[in-house]
């Protein structure tokens, strides 16, 4: 049920990201979601494409660092406390949230954000539970 | 392979009786032809003749690189011009370069020393060297090419830089011995993954790898990417060029020292006073069979310490042991002593680094900062900024803990940080004092 998602280290340099964006469209890899985490000197750039062994090959080819990621695809209700809800039941079951950003496409009428968890499989587990639905990566890359 | 079992592995006390032999030759012989060691000597009062054994050595003055500058360019050789067959030169990156000569005969001992050199590192006569040292003034392309022609092996001339066409050579010609810079060899391992070419489908058993100080731990990645095993040799062109110090692949601990053809000391660089064995100091070297251009207690600037210890490789030549420093690239950061090199072991020791660093040195508000570049490797990247940060953090607190300045450490996209095919450029200093 997990999904994939590229890392890339960037120094925070003007037109590094355009890099990124450009290797990827040269190569035809479509970018599903994007989100970037910076300090004063480098950054991290999250993201969902539709090929991810193709993106990675490119990327490192272009000479950045690269790393597959797990993550999970979760379905929130589109209206007030949809994602509240989410989190309540993942912090009353103890599973820390290291980072989420939502996606750019709806699921139906929901929305969806990516999670990274530290323990996935049993974050999968408990949201199914709770009868949350998560979206398989296959499905997610041609959403 | 030991080259010349006679004098490799000479009993040491008949090993002292040609060297006192040698060093009272060479005295009486510069004293004769070179004004700058008579004056010297006559200012110390002291002559040949008070020269009889190894230990008198202690005696004579010692000769720094501004002395050779001074005496730029000819002054300091002792044989008429008609008699010199080759002439070499070091950069001169601060001030005039350093100019010395060869005999004949000089360039026949350089090439024996490169060949016991090169046969201690691994090599024999049926090797193919692909030889990546720079050819022209600098000593080390010329230096291994006589060496490995000296051994009988087939040698690719190949000198420094077009790096694709090195890999395209290495791969066709099937050479079996590398030797160039350390630095250099992990540039060439870079540009053939690039390619497509893999080290472990090349012929390569051994490197020879020296001209610039590295590692315990680069010595590791070297191995590992480059599937051979890498010896560390030592020299510079005051006193021959490489082949007056080499590592035996037996033990690669140490380099054993020419002692049939130079005298080492150490010395402590602020009082001069000779250290015993085992101490860190300064490496002072004297030619004793140099006909061209002799040194008498040349000052090396390298910072290093002897070995008396026998070895197993069976040979009986001292060994000194790898580089740690250099004299005059010592930093005082806050006003402790820093060796570029001791930050270079501390990054090496932490898993993740990458042998490529830059250390930046500012001056703010009459502070000195210190910022260390590192590239992320791509074992030590982590999708989560908080654990690249803790990686930074380990840095910081490894180089506090051990010298007691704080750190900025940064990390930086692979291959930002500027290879050098020589010596590496580790140090940005950029105060204005
Ligand atoms: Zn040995």
């Amino acid at each position: 049920m997990q999904a994939e998602q590229i890392s890339i280290f960037l120094e925070n340099k003007a037109g590094r990201l355009s890099e990124v964006t450009g290797i990827l469209s040269e190569n035809g890899v479509n970018i599903r979601a994007l989100a970037l985490a910076d300090t004063t000197d480098f950054g991290v750039l999250r993201l969902i494409v539709d090929d991810n062994s193709k993106a990675e090959q490119v990327l490192k080819q272009g000479g950045f660092t690269v790393r597959k990621t797990k993550v999970v695809a979760v379905e929130v209700q589109d209206q007030p406390g949809g994602l509240h809800s989410i989190l309540d039941i993942l912090h009353r079951a103890e599973i820390n949230v290291e980072y989420m950003y939502a996606f750019v496409r709806q699921s139906g009428n929901n929305a969806v954000m990516i999670f990274r968890f530290d323990q996935p499989d049993e974050a999968i587990r408990v949201l199914s539970d709770n009868g949350i639905s998560v979206i398989k990566g296959a499905n997610l890359y041609s959403m | 392979m030991i080259y010349d079992i006679e004098y490799e592995t000479m009993p040491r006390e008949a090993l002292e009786s040609i060297q006192a032999r040698r060093l009272q030759a060479t005295v009486s012989r510069v004293y004769a032809t070179v004004p700058f060691y008579r004056n010297k000597f006559d200012e110390a009062g002291i002559g040949p003749g008070d020269i009889n054994s190894v230990s008198d050595l202690q005696r004579l003055p010692f000769t720094t690189k501004q002395d050779l500058r001074d005496n730029y360019p000819y002054g300091m050789f002792a044989v008429p011009m008609d008699n010199v067959v080759r002439i070499h030169a070091s950069s001169g990156t601060t001030g005039k370069p350093t100019v010395v000569g060869y005999t004949n005969r000089d360039i026949h001992t350089w090439a024996e020393l490169m060949a016991r050199s090169l046969a201690a590192g691994g090599a024999t006569r049926g090797d193919i060297v692909h030889n990546a040292y720079g050819y022209g003034l600098f000593t080390g392309g010329l230096g291994a090419h006589y060496g490995a022609e000296k051994l009988g092996a087939s040698v690719i001339p190949v000198s420094g830089g077009n790096t694709k066409r090195q890999v395209v050579i290495m791969r066709d010609f099937g050479p079996t011995v590398l030797t160039c810079t350390p630095s250099y060899s992990l540039h060439l391992a870079e540009a053939a993954e690039d390619m497509g070419v893999s080290f472990r489908d090349l012929n390569f058993k051994c490197g020879i790898f020296g001209a610039e100080p590295w590692s315990e731990n680069m010595r590791r990645e070297i191995e590992e990417k480059l599937n051979l095993t890498a010896v560390d040799i030592y020299g510079l062109s005051e006193v021959i060029g490489p082949g007056v110090a080499v590592e035996c692949q037996e033990a690669q601990a140490g380099l054993h020292i020419a002692e049939d053809h130079f005298i080492a000391e150490i010395i402590d660089p602020a009082t001069g006073e000779v250290l015993p064995h085992g101490e860190t100091g300064e490496l002072v070297l004297t030619s004793i069979t140099k006909e061209a251009f002799p040194v008498i207690r040349y000052r090396t600037r390298d910072i290093t310490s002897l070995n008396p210890e026998p070895c197993v490789c069976g040979r009986t030549m001292i060994r000194m042991n790898k580089i740690s420093g250099r004299t005059d690239d010592m930093l005082i950061i806050r006003g402790v002593n820093v060796f570029p090199s001791q930050i270079e072991s501390v990054l090496m020791e932490i898993e993740g680094v990458e042998p490529h660093y830059q250390m930046e040195i500012d001056r703010k508000d009459n502070l000195d900062t210190l910022t260390i570049r590192v590239e992320v490797s791509q074992s030590a990247f982590s999708d989560e900024v908080k654990e690249l940060q803790r990686f930074e953090d380990r840095i910081a607190n490894e180089i506090k803990e051990l010298f007691g300045i704080s750190a900025v450490v940064k990390l930086a996209e692979p291959k930002t940080i500027a290879r050098s095919e020589g010596k590496a450029a580790r140090v940005i200093d950029r105060r204005e004092i």
